[in-house]
Order: C-alpha cells, then structure tokens, then sequence
C-alpha cells in the first residue's frame, strides 16, 4: 500500500466525461488531489456521497480536485459497468471526476482496500493521507473528526496533518 | 418468532446491524430463537438468496422486501433510511417494524 511520503502513482483513465485523464496533468493544475476509490454499489460509498460531493464544492476554489476510481469487477457486480458509472454520475450530478480502473492496476498500485478509501496527493503528488473520509458514514451530523478536510487544510496551508492514516471503512475492492 | 441474522464478515456493517436488531427485540418485547448464519461463498450466497450484508429474516421474510429481490451475492447490502439517506445498515426503526409486523400476525 502506498505510504506516508511516498508519490502517488501516475495513470491514464478514461472518465465518465467521456475525457481521458492523468494524474501528471491534475497535479500539475492543483494544490492537491484528493484520489478515492470507489464504486456505483456499495452502500458505504452511497452514504458518503454528499460529503464527497461537498468537499469538492468547498475546496475547488482552493485548488483541490478530487478524483473517483472505480476498480470493482464489473462482471460480478454489473453496476459498476462503466454505463452504470455514467449514469448514475448523471443522476446524481457528481462534481468531480469519476474515473475507470477496468484493469484495477491503479487500484493495485496504490494499495486501495475498500471503497471508498482515500489517498491526498499534495501539488508534488506527494501522499499526506489516507483512509477515511470522516469518522462517522452513517450520519454527517454526527461527525466528530473530518480525516480528509483537516488533512486538506493542513496541506493547503503547508502544515502535516494531524493524522495521516486512518481505517478505511466501506467494502471491500471487488477484485477479479 | 424466529429471526435469522446473514451476515458476511468481509463487510463491516454485521455487528451494528446486531446491536440494532438486539435493541429493538429489547423494544418490542418478544421472545425470538435468533440463528446467526455466516454466509461465505456464492454458492451459499444463492442457496440463501442472500442480497448482501447483513440480511435479518423475521419469520422467513425480509425486513426490507425491497431490497431482498436484489442479485444473490457476496457484498454490502443497502438499506435505505426513514429520511431516505443510503445506509449499509438497516435502521432500528425498519427492524422494529419488522418484529412489530411478525408479532402481530403471530
């Protein structure tokens, strides 16, 4: 899994936008980048997607992009097809960039668990965190510690994060 | 009253969902012969007609019927709250409903 320090794997996907997207060409427009695994099906990934979609309406400004890969086979679990990734970004008018890891090599190479999982690559692609979102996925008004946006703020304004790894929580990567 | 609690260990929301179902037994005030069964391959997956985890039968059905005609499979399974919020566990409310339901028509 990809460590504290270490630099965010590169790739090459193709999005939801129809667009191919790197993470060479990300970082190079961003303060950050804020990579999370992720899928269509999984009911972890449902009840934070709100949050997911808030913290890219409230960093955008701030230079942050977060980015959505979906890894899962999509021949166990067909709704997390590419259409289906389409569709329901449509649906559910997402914000950010969602990608497809049909090969899960990017998924492999970064040690991604679950979904969602989390991994914030600072402007030199630099990991200064990884888990969590925050630490409550069932109610966002119960939340008492927010991992990803204390992690943002820190890296935005040059400092480490108070925590720079936490559980990931969700379901697990559905691998092939 | 019999309950029967499917659960798969790889996705972490079982023992919420245990703890609710605990509560509101306790709620309700039934007696029940709860059987935890551990589903761990596919093939168990679709001989249980299993929709994910966890899955609580009361008396045989769902506590959530809409969700139980979901594909036969080893993953989390989603519920949806009273406010409508996604949720991989089932609300303590839903499962109240449920025994409430299996009570009365007992």
């Amino acid at each position: 899994m990809l460590e504290i320090g270490q630099k965010g794997p590169d790739f090459t996907l193709p999005g939801v936008d129809g667009a191919e997207h790197s993470l060479a060409d990300l970082l190079a427009r961003h303060q950050a980048v804020v990579v999370i695994f992720s899928c269509n099906h999984c009911p972890y990934v449902r009840a934070w997607g709100d949050r997911m979609m808030a913290i890219q309406r409230d960093y955008a400004e701030r230079g942050v992009a977060l980015v959505a890969i979906n890894p899962n086979d999509a021949v166990k679990y067909p709704e997390d097809d590419f259409e289906s990734m389409k569709k329901r970004a449509a649906e559910r008018g997402f914000n950010f960039l969602y990608l497809r890891d049909e090969s899960q090599e990017v998924a492999r190479a970064y040690g991604a668990t679950h979904t969602p999982h989390v991994f914030l690559l600072d402007s030199t692609g630099t990991l200064r965190y990884r888990g969590a979102i925050d630490d409550n996925y069932s109610d966002p008004d119960a939340v008492e510690f927010s991992y990803l946006r204390d992690a943002l703020d820190a890296v935005l304004a040059g400092r480490d994060p108070e925590r720079t790894v936490t559980d990931a929580v969700g379901c697990t990567v559905k691998w092939k | 009253m019999k309950i029967q609690f499917l659960y798969w260990t790889e996705c972490p929301s079982h023992p919420e969902a245990w703890q609710r179902l605990q509560r509101a037994l306790a709620d309700v005030g039934v007696q029940a012969e709860i059987e935890r069964i551990e589903i761990t391959t596919d093939e168990e997956a679709e001989r249980w007609k299993f929709p994910g985890s966890p899955t609580i039968l009361v008396d045989g059905r769902d506590i959530d019927p809409a969700g139980a005609g979901m594909p036969s499979r080893l993953t989390c399974r989603l519920y949806h709250l009273e406010n409508g919020r996604p949720s991989p566990v089932p609300s303590e409310t839903m499962i109240r409903r449920a025994l409430e339901a299996a009570a009365d028509s007992a």
